[in-house]
């Protein structure tokens, strides 16, 4: 299914939204569109409007103008229940109130498939076993979610949401607190997901080699703008990356890692 | 892994169906006995067989008189307030995602006392069937005390934002404390006596014509809880992450507030503010079961029942014939546990 942003404006302001008017829009005018069984990365500098994009397409939010469309369906429509059984998301950090156990976690990712007073049953722990043997996390089933690394709970929440069985997985800036190694070990996690299971994803980053290494199509956000949409290797270029962050900076093919890399070089 | 703790990580992902039978079970068990031992011990010795028997007038009856009269409603009180007091705590923790919430934080039992104070200072006393003044007026400063924080906290169709209800709470009940002090330091002597003794608690309600009054605002309560234990454990995780798990956010948040605010007033119309019930029993269900509110819900409720029937137990025979107000005792066990939590967390 085609999940779809169609001319989306946003603002935080409590006023009221005239089209005319110069109200400062945190988003004005998005379109993109998620093709099924995609990895789309949302890229842009820090206050771009990655996140409240994402908020958009996952309904958390409700834009002034515009409307997300899952299928031929738009998502205001549908409740949040129903909602929550197609897409799933994944934030930036999780922190529970509470000292959750890893499989408690996991579980909660079942809540809208489960009736008000249905408690999971065989079907739902063998989900959720399923989606912790996929991100290699079965032997924490027990351990307190609180105690975990940065890494491992990371893992936990992915798997939290696979329990969902989502058509289409969001993530925001899901690597962004994680070190070197488990940056690597969620990129391969992810791409590996969508190729097995066909998960539509769309990954919010300002992390250009993440992007280059796992996404397939590319969405540039600048200013609350989409500056350019397309194929991952058509759309990084020096000249993009100049224009999104103002940096100069040498995009080229990696032999060894197989994708393109960005590099850095001064600033404008 | 040694035996026990591989033993300990099965118990702890044991399937949800197979806790809460075992919680329940357990739980249960101790409430029924609690509740069936506390009339019979006291500062009287009295028989249960002669409190029964039905061939002895009731008014030659002493041990009958005891039974019914004196000690079954302070019992069924103290069941009733610590089963509402403990499941009001275990709503408020998991809506203000603060584990240091109780049914007192957010400024409900000071708008009930304010209620209370005046009623007893002016002087005022009536009563219709099962309803008479002092709880009435409690139950409506209650009320008073959560329109004020629900219309502070909730922007217009929007989610409620915690910080400024447990700010707006804390501010309430500061301000109400105020007027609470006001209003004895202008009462005479003998009504400063009756309000202050109000203050501390008391579950020696008389009759059961009180309990009979609070029944069906706990009830309701109760019955609205009942839908929410899955929606908190994912509120928990906060608002954003709960709306994307299929929860109606705006709609759980209101319920949950009502629904707490409603049981706490109620526990307190009839009882008064007992402190600490409502912390200390959900975190130590909470060490005995997890974190799961589809169990430490049903859990509090019973183990709630228990506690504040028991610390009424130790009030009326520790010191007897002289009692000490129950709200001592459970701020005596209650403040020490609380504060090696606190320390424990840290």
């Amino acid at each position: 299914m085609t999940l779809s942003a169609d001319r989306l404006s946003y603002s935080y302001s409590r006023v009221r939204l005239k089209p005319d008017t110069t109200t400062e829009f945190t988003l004005r005018d998005v379109s993109v569109r998620i093709a099924p069984g995609s990895l789309t990365g949302l890229l842009g500098p820090n206050g771009c409007g990655k996140t409240t994009l994402l908020k958009l397409l996952a309904g958390v939010l409700k834009p002034e103008l515009g409307s997300v469309r899952l299928g031929d369906r738009e998502i205001r429509t549908l409740s949040p229940r129903a909602l929550a059984q197609q897409i799933a998301v994944v934030p930036q950090e999780t922190h529970p109130a509470f000292d959750f156990t890893v499989m408690e976690m996991v579980l909660m990712g079942r809540h809208p498939h489960l009736g008000a007073f249905q408690l999971e049953g065989p079907a739902d722990i063998a989900i959720a076993r399923e989606a912790m043997t996929a991100t290699g996390i079965t032997h924490l089933a027990g351990r307190a979610y609180m105690t975990l690394s940065g890494g491992e709970k990371q893992r936990v929440v992915i798997a939290s949401a696979l329990a969902q069985q989502p058509k289409v997985l969001l993530l925001d800036e899901p690597t962004a607190s994680l070190d070197l190694g488990y940056q690597l070990e969620i990129a391969s996690l992810l791409k590996q997901l969508n190729r097995e299971r066909g998960v539509t994803m769309v990954l919010a980053t300002h992390d250009l080699n993440l992007a280059a290494s796992v996404c397939d199509t590319l969405v540039l956000v600048r200013e609350g703008r989409v500056l350019m949409q397309g194929a991952a290797r058509e759309v990084l270029t020096s000249s993009t990356v100049e224009q999104l962050y103002g940096v100069i900076a040498d995009v080229s093919f990696h032999e060894r890692a197989g994708h393109l890399t960005v590099v850095p070089v001064r600033r404008q | 892994m040694s035996e026990a703790v591989a033993l300990a990580h099965e118990a702890r992902i044991r399937p949800i169906r197979i806790r809460l039978a075992i919680t329940l079970a357990g739980f249960g068990a101790l409430t029924v006995a609690t509740c069936l031992l506390a009339p019979l011990v006291g500062s009287t010795h009295i028989s249960l067989a002669r409190a029964f028997d039905r061939s002895i007038p009731f008014a030659d009856n002493v041990d009958a008189q005891i039974f019914w009269v004196a000690r079954l409603p302070r019992v069924l009180s103290g069941a009733l307030v610590g089963a509402a007091l403990a499941t009001a705590g275990v709503v408020f923790q998991a809506l203000l995602r603060n584990p240091l919430a109780t049914p007192f934080t957010l400024g409900v039992s000071a708008g009930a006392s304010l209620g209370a104070m005046l009623v007893i200072i002016l002087g005022i006393s009536f009563s219709a069937g099962p309803f008479s003044a002092v709880p009435l007026a409690s139950f409506a400063g209650a009320a008073v005390a959560t329109g004020i924080v629900y219309w502070l906290a909730t922007p217009y169709r929007r989610a409620m934002s915690t910080t400024v209800l447990l700010l707006a709470g804390v501010t309430l009940n500061s301000f109400f404390s105020a007027l609470i002090l006001f209003v004895q330091y202008v009462a005479d002597f003998s009504q400063a006596y009756r309000a202050a003794r109000w203050l501390m608690g008391d579950l020696d309600v008389g009759s059961f014509e009180p309990i009979v009054a609070a029944v069906p605002a706990i009830v309701l309560a109760f019955a609205v809880f009942a839908l929410l234990p899955a929606a908190l454990n994912v509120l928990s995780l906060g608002p954003d992450a709960a709306a994307t798990r299929g929860v109606d956010v705006v709609r759980s948040q209101r319920l949950a507030f009502f629904s707490a605010s409603l049981a706490t007033s109620a526990a307190v119309s009839l009882a008064g503010p007992i402190g600490f019930v409502g912390i200390v029993v959900p975190h130590l269900v909470r060490l005995m079961v997890g974190v799961d509110h589809r169990i430490v819900l049903p859990a509090s409720a019973l183990f709630g029942a228990a506690f504040l029937v028991a610390c009424d137990l130790a009030a009326r025979t520790l010191l007897a014939p002289v009692e000490i107000p129950v709200g001592v005792v459970t701020a005596l066990i209650g403040g020490p546990f609380f504060l090696w939590l606190l320390v424990r967390r840290s």
